[in-house]
């Protein structure tokens, strides 16, 4: 039984050797970023008296002649193709309302999922009456997306045997900017484990599945007790995620993997601890840049 | 309380983690999180304290005003105690969304001080039947991530060690009657002595056993919990019984002991940080709220 109780310390923010070319343009709300006026404003700038002022706290980018400002925490803004893992809130008439961190609810329409059986048929007015027996509220789902509606929300989809509901693990909500665009979303991680890095920022941490027809798409959850091994793993890898999160380290793969291999010294509960968050991450650049250079 | 949805198989993975003691953060049964605790956060009370327990984040003042003793316990002070669930925590806590909580939490620090040994309330008396001092204890809710009991005792411990209270003299003026003179020196004032102050531990029962210092995804697996306040001695001066599920009285028995030996184990850190805080006077770095 540990209790660890100390007194607050102040945050340093840590950055490894950056030089001056590689710093990138960071604005607060009310910081001008030119005077000039012959650049078009985009998203996150206002124009005060002549001059492009930034309205969110964020990196600034420039196209060409647009300049907008892409806010370091803000809400998911979907586009067309990616990953999200979202949980279940609403049952409507022939669609699931989805919670995936954006403005709006996402919708996931009867029609872009695999039903049970796998058959392609029409749907019926049974399967409408059923729908609660597939998905329930409360219940967590990978899914792509499909389009995106006039008024912003999103279109889901789960039409690939990969995609669909989400059996026993854990669920990490970070802030959607910390995940990094990859090719593949869904990885096997060597360590023993398997995590699902969806782009709205929920990543899901699940056991590797046995055998390869046990896929996460499948109807059937099972319930069946995970070994305390894999759940050690699934542990330190959340710890992991969440040390990553706190020092905004772009999150993907190797830099996940990283991280857990340099945390293998100290126990799963210490991770959390402010000066062992430190010390793992600043191992995990290190290593990152080793690789890049 | 916020709470989180969750699905039937993170539940059941929940359930066995447990059983096996080994909960989502790596955590055993009896761990708690990360605690950080700060005194003297709040300038204009005679003390104050924030304590942070994982993300759960809780701002407690305290204040002494010169008031009437109660009419049965003329030579006594008393305590008030006021919760306050703001809306930053949760969106859940907005409006008039907060009050039933806050209600529920303040009936409960009544009765945890509701006896003889918590705190020298005599030492709190000026003159018996016409001036006591009343302390108002405020507990702000910041942010809210389970186990809200438990932070609000330990900050309400920390408060009352950090409260100084200005001494007065009372002089009988011209006519007779009593004047009271608060000191002039700043410095000049007596603290509370909070070594029988009770710590409260909350016990969430999931599945055959018991978990301290639940996360609200575990509080959405458990059914039913047991909230006790243990002093630094084991003395056990309030239980009560929260949640719509059941208990068997041999789990309560159970929960009983593990609470009274978890709590036992908080006073003794909680101490030694408040004083090796405040032996470091002057030099301390002052967090606040911008850590």
């Amino acid at each position: 039984m540990a209790v660890d109780m100390r007194l607050p310390t102040v945050i340093k923010a840590m950055s490894l050797s950056v030089s001056a070319a590689d710093r990138k343009d960071m604005v607060v709300p009310g910081d001008v970023i030119t005077s000039d006026t012959g650049f078009m404003r985009g998203h996150g700038t206002y124009v005060d008296e002549d001059k492009l002022t930034a309205s969110v706290a964020g990196e600034v980018q420039r196209v060409d002649k647009l300049i907008c400002v892409r806010p370091l925490k803000t809400r998911f803004n979907g586009e067309v193709g990616d990953v999200v893992v979202g949980r279940i809130t609403e049952v409507q008439q022939k669609r699931w309302k989805v919670e995936t961190n954006s403005r709006l609810d996402s919708v996931l329409l009867l029609s872009s999922v695999n039903l049970p059986g796998g058959e392609l048929r029409r749907r019926s007015a049974e399967d409408e009456l059923t729908m609660r027996e597939y998905l329930q509220e409360g219940d967590l789902i990978s899914a792509e997306v499909q389009s995106v509606f006039s008024d912003g929300a999103l279109s889901l989809h789960t039409r690939s045997l990969k995609y669909g509901k989400l059996g026993q693990g854990v669920l990490v909500q970070l802030s959607p900017s910390l995940i990094k665009r990859q090719k593949t979303h869904f990885h096997n991680l060597p360590c023993g484990a398997s995590i699902i890095l969806g782009n709205n920022g929920f990543v899901w941490l699940y056991p590797t599945p046995g055998q390869q027809e046990e896929e996460a798409g499948g109807f059937y959850t099972s319930l069946e007790p995970v070994s305390l091994s894999d759940r050690e793993v699934i542990s330190r890898l959340r710890n992991c995620l969440l040390a990553l999160a706190a020092h905004k380290v772009l999150l993907y793969d190797t830099s996940v993997l990283y991280c857990y291999e340099s945390s293998l010294q100290h126990q799963v509960k210490d991770i959390l601890k402010p000066e062992v968050m430190e010390e793992i991450v600043m191992l995990t650049q290190q290593k990152l840049l080793e690789q890049e250079g | 309380m916020a709470t989180v949805q969750v699905s039937e198989a993170e539940k059941v993975y929940i359930l066995h983690g447990i059983r096996d003691d080994l909960r989502v953060d790596g955590r055993g049964c009896e761990d708690y999180r990360h605690m950080e605790v700060e005194t003297d956060v709040v300038s204009n009370t005679d003390g104050s304290a924030k304590v942070t327990l994982g993300h759960t984040a809780v701002l407690v003042g305290i204040k002494a005003e010169i008031g009437k003793p109660r009419p049965l316990i003329p030579n006594e002070g008393y305590l008030e105690f006021f919760v306050d669930c703001s809306a930053n925590a949760t969106p859940e806590f907005e409006g008039r969304g907060g009050e039933e909580l806050g209600t529920e939490l303040s009936n409960i620090l009544y009765k945890v001080f509701n006896n003889e040994h918590s705190l020298d309330l005599r030492s709190l008396c000026i003159s018996p039947g016409e001036h006591c001092w009343v302390l108002y204890v405020d507990v702000l809710l910041l942010q809210c991530d389970g186990n809200l009991y438990d932070a609000i005792s330990i900050a309400i411990k920390a408060a009352l060690f950090n409260t100084k209270i200005p001494r007065v003299h009372i002089s009988s003026d011209d006519e007779g009657g009593k004047e009271i003179e608060l000191s002039d020196d700043p410095y000049d004032c007596m603290r509370v002595d909070v070594e029988n102050v009770p710590c409260i531990v909350t016990l969430c029962k999931i599945g055959h056993r018991h978990v301290v210092d639940a996360t609200l995804q575990e509080k959405a697996c458990s059914v039913a919990s047991l909230i006790i306040s243990v002093t630094h001695k084991g003395v056990i001066t309030c239980t009560r019984k929260v949640g719509r599920g059941s208990l068997d009285p041999e789990s309560i028995c159970e929960m009983t002991e593990a609470g009274r030996r978890v709590g036992k184990a908080l006073h003794s850190p909680l101490i030694k940080l408040l004083q090796q805080e405040e032996s470091l006077g002057k030099k301390r770095q002052k967090v606040g709220f911008l850590g």
